[in-house]
């Protein structure tokens, strides 16, 4: 690709009190592109997030957004990037058109009503544009604050975990509109703990204990993790998980309705694992998921962890 | 229902109400604000209440103003100082120096000896001794001058023997003339109403401030503001000016009513007065954002807030006289802005300080300015980040 990436940090590390909560991370996303931050709760999702937006300064580490160096350039960052923060962070006891207009000032937009006007007519609120924010229901509230982290078109969009507590109606025209901005340009960095909104990114990234463990396209991810994963089809096949998570050569195996996922590096032994429940339980291979991938990576660096603690 | 399943539904109740207190104890005990709400606060009042506040208040300053330096003077000290309510400051003999004393505030009392006292003492002829007192607070100056006219008298009547015990027979061997200064009706209001200006202010300025950025922390609105292009010290200037318009409406509407309601005289500068309150207002602004930088959360910052403004009520000598507290009460009431700020009201509005009567209490007041505003930049910052 020939342009320059929208991200590009190299090393970056945070420590909270000696505690590392993020390890060196490397990360690049070209513009344009939707990546998708995944991880456990506690792994550094936002912290990252908050590094590359220059609410916080990194302890180790270079990178530069927009061409801009992260250490020297805070302020320039900020004026080109909209960040949605996972609490709600506008104001209750403002109305949508006023938190819109703040907003508006705050990043000293010219055309500021007609902008307001705009995004009110985009986001469907129009006709609410009195009702104070605060007495808004979730997914609302979501749609406005993703309105006013775009208000100001920024070239990059920070999301962390926008979705969550969102019914899916919602999530879906959430995603919608995301993947609208990415169609225009707008480069898009969301952390989720979503499988089915992971799917939707063009590349993901996962994170575990503060560590960049993945990296690439969904297909990239799955194929690298090397799993192989066989469902088992039978009566009270859902129940065996237990039994045979425990047996060599299964790295998990998890209960998907009346049926079971067990999934393994190896494919002879997770084979054989499985074959004293044959008379009764029909084994058949298929695709490991990305959440089998991310339960793996989580339980191999969580042994690391403890290990190296 | 039998009596064996009422026990068990009774004993079930019990277990749950304990379930719900031991979670409230041990709520309470991690949450620092109850902590010292519980031991401190009483603490505090008991020590402010039963050793600091005394509404009689003894060994108030005097200085006397001797224009004839006689042997009388001495015996006149001695009976004051006997009395216990005053403590002879200082013995002074340029005329009109006892005056510029007790504006300044340096002393509460100045008895004025008159030229050819001793003479005239002598003679019968019932020289006139003036006391004047500064009675801005009628509280503190009461019971001290209800004590000086007999003092006076038993002192000269003891020095008066022999030939010249006839002069003391009859009646009080000197005319013992009263000047209660700057509050001569002694209108309690007319001290109060000054004093609550400043409380006013304290009171809402801190409070809101203290409260205005930790809402922002705890809502997570914060956040959102600082990854815009606002910088964190615009953040914080933005947050203070409303609050000093605020101020300044409080301001206007106490004064109005100070004058028309409880006509309150005013005998100083408007402008003084109106600066000095803007450095008040500013000073207790940079103290409610140096609590809010403090407090993680908006009932912590609401307990800073009162654990501040019990001791300004207390010891500012707002509500009971200042001289009446003893010495470490008094030291910890310099340290609070109030103190010197109700000094300035009351020096401005009562006595009509100008700027260079003001300039000591206004000085200490721009220094508490400087250090907090620079604590409050530095903690500011680092909650920030």
């Amino acid at each position: 690709m020939s342009e320059a990436p929208a991200i590009a940090v190299r090393g970056l590390t945070k420590r909270f009190g000696g505690r590392t909560v993020v390890d060196h991370v490397d990360l690049i996303v070209q513009p344009g592109r939707i990546c998708g931050f995944l991880g456990p709760n506690g792994s550094g999702k936002t912290t990252t997030l908050r590094m590359i937006c220059g609410l916080i300064i990194p302890d180790e580490g270079e990178g530069e957004v927009l061409g801009l160096n992260l250490r020297s350039r805070r302020n320039a960052i900020k004026g080109q990037i909209g960040y949605m923060t996972q609490k709600f962070g506008l104001f209750g006891d403002l109305t949508i058109r006023e938190n819109l207009q703040f907003i508006g000032r705050v990043y000293g937009l010219d055309r500021l009503e007609s902008r307001v006007d705009a995004a009110l007519e985009k986001l469907g609120l129009a006709s609410r544009a009195d009702q104070m924010a605060g007495k808004l229901s979730g997914g609302w509230k979501q749609r406005l604050a993703l309105a006013a982290a775009v208000l100001h078109e920024p070239r990059i969009l920070l999301l962390d975990e926008p979705t969550a507590g969102v019914d899916p109606q919602a999530r879906r025209d959430f995603w919608d509109q995301i993947h609208g901005l990415a169609r225009d340009g707008m480069t898009v960095l969301v952390s989720t703990h979503y499988m089915d909104e992971a799917e939707r990114c063009h590349e993901i990234a996962y994170i575990a204990y503060g560590v960049m463990l993945a990296r690439g396209t969904t297909a990239e991810v799955i194929a690298a993790s090397g799993l192989h994963a066989l469902q088992g089809e039978g009566p009270g096949a859902d129940r065996l998980a237990a039994e045979i998570e425990g047996r060599p050569g299964v790295a998990m195996a998890a209960p998907f309705g009346t049926t079971l996922h067990v999934c393994g590096l190896d494919p002879e032994a997770l084979r054989e694992a499985v074959r004293p429940w044959d008379d009764r339980v029909r084994w058949h291979e298929t695709a490991p998921t990305l959440e089998d991938v991310f339960i793996n990576l989580m339980r191999t660096a969580e042994d690391n962890s403890v290990i190296s603690a | 229902m039998n009596n064996a399943a009422k026990i068990s539904r009774f004993a079930m109740t019990v277990a749950r109400i304990r379930a719900m207190i031991f979670k409230e104890i041990r709520q309470a005990i991690r949450d620092p604000g109850t902590v010292a709400m519980m031991f401190i606060m009483p603490i505090m009042q008991l020590m402010i209440f039963g050793y600091a506040i005394n509404s009689d208040p003894r060994h108030l300053p005097l200085a006397i103003e001797a224009n004839d330096n006689s042997e009388y003077t001495r015996s006149i000290t001695a009976a004051l100082t006997n009395t216990g309510y005053f403590r002879v400051h200082k013995i002074v003999s340029d005329y009109g120096e006892g005056d510029r004393l007790i504006k300044d505030g340096e002393v509460q009392f100045v008895v004025t000896i008159p030229p050819d006292f001793s003479r005239d003492l002598v003679r019968g002829k019932r020289p006139q001794l003036l006391v004047t007192a500064d009675a801005s607070d009628p509280a503190a100056t009461g019971p001290a001058l209800g004590a000086i006219g007999d003092a006076i008298n038993s002192a000269l009547r003891h020095d008066l023997i022999g030939p010249m015990a006839s002069r003391t027979a009859s009646q009080s061997p000197v005319d013992l003339v009263i000047h209660k200064s700057y509050n001569p009706e002694g209108i309690t209001s007319h001290n109060t109403v000054p004093g609550l200006l400043a409380i006013i202010l304290s009171m809402t300025m801190v409070m809101q401030t203290a409260m205005s950025v930790t809402r922002e922390v705890e809502q997570g609105t914060m956040e959102n503001l600082l990854a815009t292009p606002l910088r964190p010290v615009e953040v914080m200037v933005g947050k203070i000016v409303p609050y000093l318009i605020m101020g300044a409406v409080q301001m206007t509407v106490v004064l109005l009513f100070s004058s028309f309601v409880f006509h309150v005289p005013f005998t100083g500068s408007l402008p003084l007065l109106v600066g000095v309150t803007l450095l008040f207002i500013a000073v207790s602004l940079a103290l409610g954002f140096t609590f809010s930088t403090i407090a993680g959360n908006q009932l912590f910052a609401m307990q800073l807030s009162f654990f501040y403004m019990l001791p300004s009520i207390l010891l500012s000598g707002f509500a009971f006289p200042f001289r009446g507290m003893p010495r470490w009460a008094q030291l910890l009431a310099e340290c609070l802005p109030t103190t010197h700020y109700i000094r300035l009201v009351r020096g401005i509005m009562l006595k009509g300080w100008d700027i260079s009567m003001a300039a000591p209490q206004a000085g200490v007041l721009t220094v508490m300015l400087l250090v907090l505003v620079f604590i409050a930049v530095r903690r500011y910052q680092d909650t920030i980040a």
